[in-house]
C-alpha cells in the first residue's frame, strides 16, 4: 500500500540571513509518485528540494522520509539521490565509473555492480557506452547517466533539480516523456524541481506552486489549470483574463457579479474558496470565450467588442477583443476545427461577441 | 554612393596598392604565422639574445679546456670523463636531487592545505589572502634565506627561546648547516609558487561534483581521495616541477644554511666559474645536470599521461 506521507514536510522553514527563503511549509508526497515543486526562480523550490537531499538544514521544522526524521542525517547518509542542473558527472571518470560510483558500499561484488551498471545503461538507451569519456558525452547523454548513477542506488526518493533545463526544445521534450516512463517502470517517487509549467505538467501527477517561500496550491496538472484557488496560481499556470467585480447575489444555482467589461456573470464554477459577498474577481481561460462575428441569441454571459488583433497559429487561433470599461484587450483562443479558407482581417476592428459558459467563469479572492 | 565618386576611391586606392606598406599589410593579413610571430617578437629577441645563445656557448664550453689563463678550444670530453671518474660529481648531484625532491614533497604538502583552505573556506576576500602569500616576495630572497639563519641559529630564535623556558641547557646544534635547514629554507622560499598553482585547480573544481559525490554516499574523506584529490593532480604536478626543477640548481640556500654537508651541486658549478676558475668543468656539470633534469621530468610527466589514459 503506497503511503501518503512517504515525504512529510512539516512546518519547515529556511531563513538566510533576513530572507526567508522557505516559509513555514507543510505538505506530504506520496510513495511512487512524481511530484513538482513548480515557480519562478527565487520562490525556494531549490532550497526545499536541498533540504530534503540535507544540503541544507531547515531552520526550523523536520523533514520526515518514509517515517524517519531527517533533522542531523547527512547527505550521504539519506535515502535519497540527486540529479543535479548541472549534472555532475565525474571528468576525470568514464561512463561506468560515474555510474558505479554510489556502489562502493552496497556490498555487492565487483560483477555485480558491473552487471547493474550494464542494465542502468540499457534502461537509459546507452548500451555500450561504459568505456567512453566524460568529456565525450552530449548533454542529452550526461542527463541521462547522471540519471542512471542515481537510480542504480535505488533510492527511496529522486531528486531532480531542473534536469531539462539545459538541453534543447526538442530534446526536452523527449526526455520528458522518458522520463515518465522511466518513473513509472522503476516506480520510485520522483521529487522534480523546474520552473516550466509546461513541463511540470506533461510529467507530473501532482504539482505544488510555489511563490515568495510559500506553496499556494498542489493539486493535479488539471486541477490546477481548471480550478486554481489563488489570483497568482491562474496567473502562473497558462494565461487567463482577469475582471474585477463585486458579488451581486445568487440566481438559482450561480452567483452573480457584476463586473468591470463583462457586465453581469453568472458563475457556477465550483472548487474555489471564494468569499459570498463583496469584491471577487472574475477569471476567464482564453479557451473558455466562444468567439461569433453574428450577435448570439443569448440573454446572459455574453458581451459585446471589436476585434483588435487576430493570430492565426495553425490549430487555433488567437484573437485580441476591445470591450468597453477595460483597459487591456481580451484575449480569446479558438480551435480552427474547420478549414479557415479566408484570414480574419483584424484592421476592420469588426464588432464580435464573446459567450462562456457558467461553469468555466472562475470566482476568485482579491 | 554614386558610381563616380565610387571610381574616384578606386584609383587613389589602386594607387596606394602599388606603394611597399600596402604589400606588407597585405603580407601580414594573409599569413596568420608572421602576425604570431611579430607578436612575439620582442620575447623571441630577449629569449634568443639571452637565453639560447648564452646556453649554447655553454654547451660549447663544456666541449673545451681551461688553461691556466686561456681556453683551449679544441673538441675533447676531457671535462664529461672527468665528470664520471671522480665520484663526487655523481654523488652531489644525486645528493641535490634528492634533497630537490624532498624539498617538493614538504612544498606540496605544507602547500595543499593552504590552496585549499582558501579555495573552499574562504568566502569572502580571497584575494587579500592571494595577496598575502606574496608578503615574503617583498624582501628579497636572500633576507628570506638570512631570516631562516636567525630562527635555526646557534644563538637564534628557536635555541634561546627553548633556553629561556628552561627545556634545554645548550643549544642546539642539529638545527642549521644540514640538509635539513636547506630543505626547510627551500620549501619555505617556494611555497607561493606551490600554493598558487594548487590552488587554481581546486578552485577551478564544480562545487556540483562534490554534493554530488556526498549525495552517493562518500563520506568528506572519502570524497576527498575520490574527487577532490584526483581533480587537483594538475595543479600538484604543475607546482611539484615548478618547484623541483628550479631548486636542484640551486646555490644560495646551501652555501647560507647548508654548511659541508648541505652542500649541492649548483655550489660546485658554481665555484667553477668563480674561484676554482674552470668555466669548461662548471659547463659540463650544468648540462649534465639540466639533462637528468629533462630526464627525470619527461619520464614523469610521461608516466602521469599514462596513468590519466588508464583512467
Amino acid at each position: 500500500m503506497a503511503r501518503e506521507d512517504y515525504i512529510s514536510i512539516r512546518n519547515t522553514s529556511k531563513h538566510f540571513g533576513s530572507v526567508k527563503a522557505v516559509d513555514d511549509i507543510s505538505f506530504n508526497i506520496r510513495q511512487g509518485e512524481f511530484f513538482s515543486l513548480l515557480g519562478a526562480s527565487g520562490c525556494g523550490k531549490t532550497t526545499l528540494l536541498r533540504m530534503l537531499a540535507g544540503f541544507e538544514q531547515p531552520t526550523l521544522g523536520n523533514i520526515y522520509i518514509d517515517g524517519q526524521p531527517q533533522a542531523g542525517v547527512p547527505p550521504h547518509q539519506r535515502p535519497v539521490n540527486m540529479v543535479f542542473q548541472s549534472y555532475a558527472i565525474f571528468p576525470h571518470l568514464n561512463v561506468h565509473k560515474n555510474i558505479a560510483y554510489g556502489m562502493r558500499k552496497s556490498g555487492l561484488s565487483k560483477a555485480e555492480v558491473d552487471k547493474q551498471v550494464d542494465e542502468m545503461l540499457e534502461l537509459i538507451k546507452l548500451p555500450g557506452y561504459g568505456k567512453r569519456g566524460a568529456h565525450q558525452l552530449s548533454g542529452g547523454q550526461r542527463q541521462r547517466i547522471a540519471l542512471a548513477r542515481a537510480l542504480i542506488k535505488r533510492p527511496k526518493v529522486l531528486l531532480l533539480d531542473e534536469p531539462l533545463g539545459a538541453l534543447d526544445k526538442k530534446l526536452r521534450e523527449q526526455m520528458q516523456l522518458e522520463l515518465r516512463a522511466l518513473q513509472r517502470d522503476v516506480g520510485i517517487t520522483f521529487v522534480f524541481v523546474t520552473h516550466d509549467q509546461e513541463e511540470a505538467m506533461t510529467m507530473s501527477d501532482r504539482i505544488a506552486v510555489m511563490s515568495m517561500g510559500k506553496v499556494l496550491q498542489i493539486d493535479s496538472p488539471t486541477s490546477l489549470y481548471e480550478i486554481p484557488r489563488v489570483k497568482e496560481v491562474a496567473d502562473f499556470i497558462g494565461t487567463i483574463n482577469f475582471f474585477e467585480g463585486e458579488i451581486k447575489g445568487k440566481e438559482g444555482e450561480a452567483t452573480v457579479v457584476e463586473t468591470q467589461g463583462l457586465g453581469k456573470v453568472h458563475s457556477t464554477a465550483s472548487g474555489a474558496e471564494a468569499p459570498t459577498s463583496g469584491k471577487i474577481t472574475v477569471a476567464l481561460r482564453p479557451e473558455k470565450f466562444n468567439i461569433s462575428f453574428q450577435q448570439p441569441n443569448v440573454q446572459t454571459n455574453v458581451v459585446e467588442g471589436v476585434l483588435q488583433a487576430a493570430a492565426y497559429l495553425g490549430d487555433r487561433s488567437h484573437y485580441y477583443v476591445k470591450i468597453n470599461g477595460r483597459e487591456a484587450p481580451v484575449a480569446v483562443a479558438s480551435q480552427n476545427a474547420q478549414r479557415q479558407m479566408q484570414a480574419v482581417d483584424a484592421d476592420k476592428h469588426e464588432k464580435v461577441w464573446l459567450t462562456w459558459d457558467e461553469d468555466s467563469a472562475l470566482l476568485l479572492k482579491g | 554612393m554614386s558610381d563616380q565618386t565610387q571610381a574616384a576611391g578606386t584609383y587613389s586606392q589602386a594607387e596606394e596598392q602599388t606603394t611597399f606598406g600596402f604589400k606588407l599589410r597585405a603580407l601580414f593579413l594573409k599569413h596568420e604565422w608572421l602576425r604570431g610571430y611579430l607578436l612575439l617578437s620582442p620575447t623571441l629577441l630577449v629569449m634568443i639574445c639571452l637565453m639560447c645563445v648564452p646556453l649554447f656557448m655553454l654547451v660549447a664550453y663544456s666541449f673545451w679546456t681551461q688553461n691556466y689563463l686561456d681556453i683551449d678550444k679544441t673538441f675533447t670530453l676531457a671535462n664529461y670523463e672527468a665528470y664520471f671518474q671522480k665520484p663526487i660529481y655523481a654523488a652531489l648531484m644525486f645528493k641535490s636531487i634528492r634533497m630537490s625532491l624532498y624539498c617538493t614533497f614538504a612544498t606540496l604538502l605544507l602547500a595543499y592545505p593552504m590552496a585549499y583552505f582558501i579555495a573552499f573556506k574562504v568566502t569572502k576576500n580571497k584575494l587579500i589572502w592571494l595577496i598575502l602569500i606574496t608578503v615574503p616576495f617583498w624582501t628579497s630572497y636572500l633576507l628570506r634565506v638570512f631570516a631562516w639563519k636567525v630562527i635555526l641559529g646557534f644563538n637564534g630564535v628557536i635555541n634561546s627561546g627553548l633556553i629561556s623556558l628552561g627545556i634545554i641547557n645548550e643549544p642546539l646544534e642539529f638545527l642549521l648547516y644540514n640538509p635539513t635547514a636547506v630543505v626547510l629554507t627551500l620549501a619555505h622560499a617556494w611555497a607561493a609558487f606551490a600554493i598558487l598553482p594548487i590552488y587554481v585547480s581546486l578552485e577551478k573544481i564544480d562545487r556540483s561534483l562534490l554534493e554530488a559525490a556526498t549525495d552517493l554516499g562518500d563520506t568528506p574523506k572519502e570524497r576527498f581521495w575520490r574527487v577532490t584529490w584526483p581533480l587537483s593532480l594538475p595543479g600538484v604536478i604543475a607546482a611539484g616541477l615548478l618547484v623541483f626543477i628550479p631548486t636542484v640548481g640551486d646555490y644560495v640556500t646551501p652555501k647560507l644554511v647548508g654548511g659541508t654537508t648541505g652542500i649541492m651541486i649548483g655550489n660546485i658549478v658554481q665555484s667553477q666559474f668563480g674561484k676554482a676558475n674552470n668555466w669548461p668543468m662548471g659547463a659540463a656539470l650544468s648540462v649534465i645536470s639540466m639533462l637528468m633534469i629533462t630526464i627525470l621530468v619527461v619520464t614523469f610527466i610521461a608516466a602521469t599521461n599514462r596513468a590519466r589514459a588508464k583512467n
